[in-house]
């Protein structure tokens, strides 16, 4: 199956975006409906890349192949598989959904749309890159659009959010980009798949003649192990380098926040998975319980902090630290089992893993919806705080019926998406992390806590006069969050569709 | 003998210099289209070089060999390696921008053309000698020009200071290489100048250790090393526009170019020695270079504080000694020619409307001058390293080098990452975001076609060598692998 189509999804964006520019300014509607449109392009070649995709075979697919920077052994080398295939297909889906809930804006809209689509392409490459330097390539690059996006159409203190956003991201890329520097040298390599070969294996000797730092493999090795983790730690995030999210995603514009929570954040994630565990297994192993503590902390302390907000939209954001805590404990879970020869362990790992990739992707729809909610409340009432909202249900019937669904989701309600994927990592982690998923049930029980709030807080209670006079959910937007529910319940009633296909890909992993 | 053609290049701006000189006083309408044919010419005439300059050959090609003072071992001889052909694009590049940008300038116009025309002659001559008394002979016919339009044309209240300051450091670090040039001339058996004679002596390693330091610390105090660096921000920001350019832009590769050439390539042994000295200044120069920019409250002296830091991974680049310190250095050399020269056309153009340069009093430019706020967008991007850009083409290599033989400093450098990616992106969101000040509304007005095109080019070029970083990693490849050579045989 040698084809072009991964390259076409990659630069499609990119290129819409270069048309959206060139458009005349004038016509606003021009640019948007040019915007959306060919973001639709990327997500339904995704479609084909995933019924095209072969679940049998093990190891990547539609691989492509173009020469970069060869003097130091880097190359655009691409491929999908069952791990990155889901998330290029959120990426596809979330990103015209995010521009057609972004027709509110009228502030430089051709700038706006411009960045949203190059931002497509640079999520895209870190999902579907297969060279380390191109990996850290597109992972920087994303920051710029997501940097202005936040910076010119954010709330009041965009710019605080905005350079903090991207000076913590980079400051964490520093080591990450370090790191891959001395990977790239001792193995003579940027190709991942060459690296999962050489680096794990490299010898004490053959290091010292590379890098003559005057510190052994292992503890070179332990170091890097942990510029890693803090790179993507940062992104996840991570208690207690989280702090930046609340920031940008109160100050991000609703599109914004839409993106940062569904795709940005899933990078890190993702980084670990593709990264971090291949590279270093031995040290993957021995703090894998560190790893399970801090996503433990996420957990509890994401969904306390979310509970304690007044900001719907700060309640929203810490909600994804509680969400993507869960992700990381699988993730430990499996760093844990990687290579072991311990049936039982495997097969808890197994099940752990799949329900991490599947929550990355759950969170995406989700956190991208309840996102798009909150600012459907703000466009109307220009407030987000919980006590100038309430009983808004009568007012707005249908986005009430819309606001309890998603939040229900997100809650982990059986018979939707999110249920099934955090069932699916408590199960496997349970087997490894005993205590530590133990313990994240506190953070479970607060969830159902802090978005019961956030329900009672919007929907229910006293009735603010103020509100009577403001419009229904319009039709654009039941658009935008239609598409997410009728996912969030396929999943939730038919897991099988995309677990199968994770799952194949877990199963190579191990 | 085939078409001279680095002759041609080198004299053109001379002649076009000589005319504007004699005759643009009578003829003043003639002065600009005759600078602009000029330049472009040379632009053409770099670029010719560039695409016909044969990588398989590799080594140094369009020579040109006239016995000169033969009694003295001096010659005129002229050719081009892979490092040398990048530079003399680059330069191509920002002599025709920097007449692009000056298109305004008023005050006795037919000197300034001139001086400018007579500097690019001096620099294409400096990056296309193979005669060490050739090479200083142009180096020297730019002092003249360099100091006269820092203190006719610069900025009124640090002209004079800036002007002064420039000339003496340059000249004292020219003095130091001259003497250390001197020595190589007395130790070499045939009594040459010729570099290529010279590169094949074996000087004694003592000899070479000795007298590498004259050598290199000579030029590179005129790429700006610490701690003999602050005539660079000072200078810079005193010159007008199109020479501040040029004095970031070429003029200090100018100095690593020569450093690299005689100190480097003729002495070994010496920069073998002296490396982790090197190392240290320079790692100083990139650190304490950013962290200085970042407190910057001037807009000019944030960029000219900015090259003092990259200069500096330039020189870590070349003290790694290795292949891909070396590459990373001569692809910086050139990244950051073309990224230096846009920020300071960029600067000049803000100062040219608003009358000001203090980042404060600046703001929300992006309304009237969204060109210059893109160009500047895709400068600060190169500077800070951003993948996909040549900056990052150009680091990569330097760190990767510096990794193999000092670990320490790849780990300290890469600090400056991070503070070059805040100091820019504050002076972008202050100077081209925000609100307009109240006093600029309907005054400033959108930067000029020429302008455009200027911002267009420059940025054109560093955005294809980072998507398609093998349009210039060969060529530089070529120079590199001879560097090598010399070092392994030494």
């Amino acid at each position: 199956m040698e084809n072009n189509l991964l390259f076409y999804i990659l630069l499609l964006p990119t290129l819409a975006a270069i048309l959206v520019v060139i458009l005349p300014t004038t016509n606003k509607n021009k640019i948007r409906w040019v915007a959306f449109g060919s973001s639709l392009i990327p997500f339904l070649l995704s479609i084909l890349l995933w019924f095209q995709f072969d679940q049998t075979q093990p190891g990547f697919q539609f691989e492509t192949f173009l020469p970069w920077f060869s003097a130091i052994g880097s190359s655009f080398h691409f491929g999908v598989d069952g791990i990155s295939l889901p998330m290029v297909l959120l990426t596809t889906i979330l990103t015209p959904l995010a521009i057609l809930a972004s027709y509110g804006i009228k502030d430089q809209v051709k700038a706006y749309m411009a960045l949203f689509l190059f931002l497509e392409t640079g999520v895209l490459g870190v999902f579907i890159s297969l060279d380390l330097l191109v990996f850290f390539l597109f992972w920087e690059i994303g920051l710029i659009p997501m940097y202005f996006l936040i910076n010119q159409w954010g709330g009041a203190k965009r710019n605080y959010a905005a350079l903090k956003f991207i000076l913590v991201t980079m400051a964490g890329s520093l080591g990450l980009l370090l790191s891959i520097q001395i990977v790239g040298i001792t193995t003579g390599s940027f190709d991942l798949v060459k690296i999962y070969q050489l680096w794990p294996t490299l010898t004490e000797a053959n290091f010292q003649k590379a890098i003559p730092l005057g510190l052994s493999l292992t503890s070179v090795k332990t170091i890097a192990f942990w510029a890693f983790v803090l790179a993507f730690a940062i992104k996840v995030p991570i208690w207690p380098v989280h702090t930046w999210l609340p920031d940008a995603h109160t100050e991000a514009p609703t599109a914004g926040s839409m993106i940062l929570a569904g795709v940005l954040l899933k990078l890190g994630a993702y980084g670990f998975i593709r990264l971090v565990i291949p590279f270093f297994p031995v040290e993957a192993n021995r703090y894998a319980g560190a790893l399970a503590v801090l996503a433990t902390a996420a957990i509890i302390f994401g969904a306390l902090a979310a509970f304690a907000q007044k900001d719907l939209k700060r309640l929203v954001a810490y909600s994804s630290i509680n969400h993507m805590g869960f992700v990381v404990l699988g993730i430990a879970a499996a760093a844990f089992a990687w290579q072991s020869t311990d049936n039982g362990v495997i097969e808890s790992a197994t099940i752990a893993l799949n329900g991490s990739i599947l929550q990355m992707f759950n969170h995406g729809l989700t956190s991208a919806g309840m996102f798009f909610l909150v600012g459907v409340i703000y466009d109307r009432t220009h407030t987000r705080q919980l006590d100038e909202l309430g009983g808004l249900w009568p007012i707005l019937p249908r986005y009430g019926a819309i606001f309890v669904f998603t939040a229900m989701a997100a809650l982990g309600l059986p018979g939707l998406n999110g249920f099934v994927s955090e069932f699916l990592v408590v199960r496997g982690a349970w087997g490894i992390f005993p205590l530590a998923t133990a313990l994240s049930m506190i953070g479970l029980f607060f969830t159902g806590v802090y978005i019961l709030k956030a329900i009672a807080g919007v929907l229910h209670g006293p009735r603010n006069d103020r509100w009577l006079a403001i419009p229904e959910i319009s039709n654009r937007e039941v658009w935008v969050i239609a598409p997410l529910m009728v996912l969030m319940l396929w999943i939730g009633i038919w897991p099988a569709s995309i677990l199968n296909l994770i799952n194949h890909a877990v199963n190579f992993f191990f | 003998m085939d078409f001279p053609i680095l002759s041609v290049t080198i004299f053109i701006p001379l002649i076009a210099g000589l005319i504007i000189l004699l005759f643009g006083r009578q003829k003043p309408g003639w002065i600009r289209p005759i600078a602009l044919a000029a330049s472009s010419l040379v632009l053409a005439l770099t670029l010719i070089i560039w695409a016909s300059y044969s990588i398989e050959k590799a080594g140094y090609q369009f020579t040109e060999y006239l016995p000169w003072l033969p009694q003295l071992g001096i010659s005129y001889h002229l050719g081009v390696d892979g490092i040398g052909v990048a530079m003399l694009v680059m330069t191509g590049l920002v002599v025709f921008s920097g007449v692009m940008v000056s298109w305004n300038i008023d005050n006795r116009s037919n000197e300034f053309f001139s001086y400018l025309m007579f500097l690019a002659t001096s620099v294409l001559g400096v990056f296309s000698s193979l005669d060490l008394f050739l090479l200083f002979f142009f180096l020297e016919l730019a002092v003249f020009p360099k100091y006269l339009m820092i203190v006719i044309w610069g900025y009124p209240k640090t002209r004079n200071y800036g002007g002064m300051k420039l000339t003496l450091y340059l000249f004292i670090g020219s003095v130091l290489a001259l003497i250390g040039a001197l020595a190589i001339y007395q130790a070499s058996p045939e009594k040459t100048f010729d570099l290529l004679l010279l590169e094949n002596t074996a000087f004694s390693v003592e000899m070479q250790r000795i007298w590498f330091p004259f050598v290199f610390l000579g030029f590179a105090i005129l790429g700006g090393i610490f701690p003999f660096h602050s005539w660079a921000p000072d200078g810079h920001v005193a010159a007008p526009t199109a020479i501040s350019m040029l004095l970031a832009g070429v003029e200090m590769k100018v100095g690593v170019f020569a450093a690299l050439r005689v100190g480097i390539m003729l002495l070994p042994e010496g920069a073998r020695h002296w490396a982790t000295w090197i190392m240290v200044l320079a790692t100083i120069n990139v650190v304490y270079g950013a962290f200085i920019a970042m407190i910057q409250k001037d807009f000019k002296y944030v960029i000219g504080f900015s090259s003092v830091s990259h200069m500096g991974l330039v020189l870590i680049g070349f003290a790694s000694l290795n292949y891909n310190g070396l590459l990373g250095a001569g692809l910086q050399m050139f990244s950051h020619g073309v990224m230096t020269a846009l920020f300071f056309s960029i600067v000049g153009m803000v100062y040219d409307r608003t009358h000001t340069r203090d980042i404060a009093s600046l703001g929300g430019l992006y309304k009237v001058m969204p060109w210059a706020m893109v160009g500047f967008i895709v400068g600060g991007l190169v500077s800070m390293g951003m993948p996909g850009l040549s900056g990052f083409i150009a680091e990569i290599p330097i760190y990767m080098g510096v990794w193999q033989v000092a670990p320490v400093v790849a780990i300290i450098s890469v600090i400056s990452i991070v503070v070059t990616a805040a100091y820019i992106l504050l002076v972008v969101r202050k100077v081209f975001f925000g609100e307009l000040p109240k006093e600029f509304e309907g005054k400033v007005k959108d930067i000029t076609a020429k302008d455009k095109i200027v911002i267009g080019l420059l940025s054109l070029f560093m955005i294809a060598i980072g998507l398609v970083p093998s349009l210039m990693v060969p060529l530089i490849e070529t120079g590199v692998n001879h560097i090598l050579a010399i070092l392994g045989g030494a």
